[in-house]
């Protein structure tokens, strides 16, 4: 980095913190947009003071990790949604949104991405706006594809974490196995009405094959699946939670389990799922491997 | 033998969160769903779960076993 300006960014901070408004000073003066000066205060140990109620509840170092840290949302509509949103005000640093769909009207309901005057656009691009908006120093891509196995492999390298948002088991059941191969871990989370679902999938794990292990679509009577607002929100945020603890290596986090959610009887309950099946790797080995 | 059977999300409706339940020795997934009444059209998208390992409608079970029913739910 240019001397001068590691200095100028320490003349603007403040107790290793530093302001947007002292940013846009400095994109005034040096021609470097703010975003960019952002990631350079990062890089030189200088936290953003977005970040200020970050701290306490995670280190400075923690927060630069963050901002290194790759993570794939793979579907941006009820989870998805509200998962990069979280994931961008927490300073992920860098973030690919998946979803190759337009918003309907009957997204409305629960879509947090989707508003009136988007019923029609990309999700992805309303994704990419979105975290431009929150956070302009992360760095997104938007895929605008159906996920296979195949585009899989070519995005989500280097990825750290990647998140089950998807609306469908066929699909789930390719990212599960395109995430075994890769050997990257990935955390499901499934709504339904009041009924959520979660679980934290690590290389080599079996539980989302188990807990699809009939392979159906779904109940074909139905013609739609009926989702009300919080269950998403809800599901969104414990995936959420489980992705920050895999880049931080902290915590304790739902591997080998199911955490079935019941808002109507107001119920959580945590299933163990039998290790017999898994070969599944420790977190210390897909560390290694990163 | 006791069995304990947990349901979940719709299938609570009508029946129960968890119970204890006695069957003959030699009793199958599918003879404890014929007796909980779970119809076919729910039996069909059931997620099986005998002592925390995917189950078949054939596997039998025995004494302190403990079987979770559960609908996929795949909404995202």
């Amino acid at each position: 980095m240019n001397k001068d300006l590691g200095r100028l960014l320490l003349e603007h901070s403040m107790s290793g913190m530093i302001k947007l408004s002292e940013l846009d000073i400095l994109s005034a003066q040096t021609g470097i947009p703010a975003p960019g000066l952002e990631v350079l205060a990062v890089n030189r140990g200088i936290i953003p003071f977005r970040y200020l109620r970050n701290l306490g509840s995670i280190s400075a170092a923690e927060q630069q990790n963050l901002f290194h840290a790759k993570v794939a949302v793979i579907g941006c509509g009820g989870l998805g949604g509200y998962v990069l949103e979280q994931l961008a005000r927490l300073g992920v640093g860098a973030i690919i949104g998946w979803d190759y769909d337009i918003f309907e009207e009957h997204n409305l309901n629960r879509q947090m991405l989707s508003t009136v005057d988007r019923i029609g656009q990309k999700k992805a691009e309303a994704a990419a706006a979105r975290v431009e908006a929150v956070n302009p120093a992360v760095t997104f891509q938007g895929i605008e594809e159906k996920f296979d196995c195949e585009n899989g492999k070519r995005y989500l390298t280097g990825c750290q974490v990647v998140v089950d948002a998807l609306d469908n088991i066929p699909v789930r059941l390719e990212l599960a196995g395109t995430c075994r191969e890769m050997q990257i871990p990935l955390v499901h989370g499934a709504v339904e009405g009041w009924y959520g679902q979660l679980a934290t999938q690590f290389p080599g794990d079996k539980v989302i094959e188990q807990i699809y292990a009939h392979g159906e679509t779904g109940n074909p009577e139905k013609k739609y699946i009926s989702t009300l607002a919080f269950t998403p929100a809800l599901v969104a945020s414990l995936q959420v939670a489980e992705v920050i603890k895999i880049l931080l290596e902290r915590g304790e986090l739902l591997r080998n389990k199911i955490m079935l959610i019941n808002l109507l009887d107001m119920d959580m309950e945590t299933i163990e799922v039998s290790r017999e099946d898994s070969t599944g790797c420790s977190t210390a080995e897909v560390i290694q491997n990163k | 033998m006791k069995v304990t059977v947990k349901l979940f999300a719709y299938l609570r409706k009508g029946r129960f969160k968890a119970s204890d339940m006695e069957f003959r020795e030699g009793t199958t997934v599918l003879q404890i769903l014929d007796a909980l009444a779970i119809a076919a059209d729910e039996r069909n998208i059931g997620i099986l779960f005998l002592n925390g390992k995917h189950a078949e409608y054939s596997s039998v079970l025995k004494e302190g076993d403990v079987l979770s029913i559960f609908p996929p739910v795949a909404g995202g």
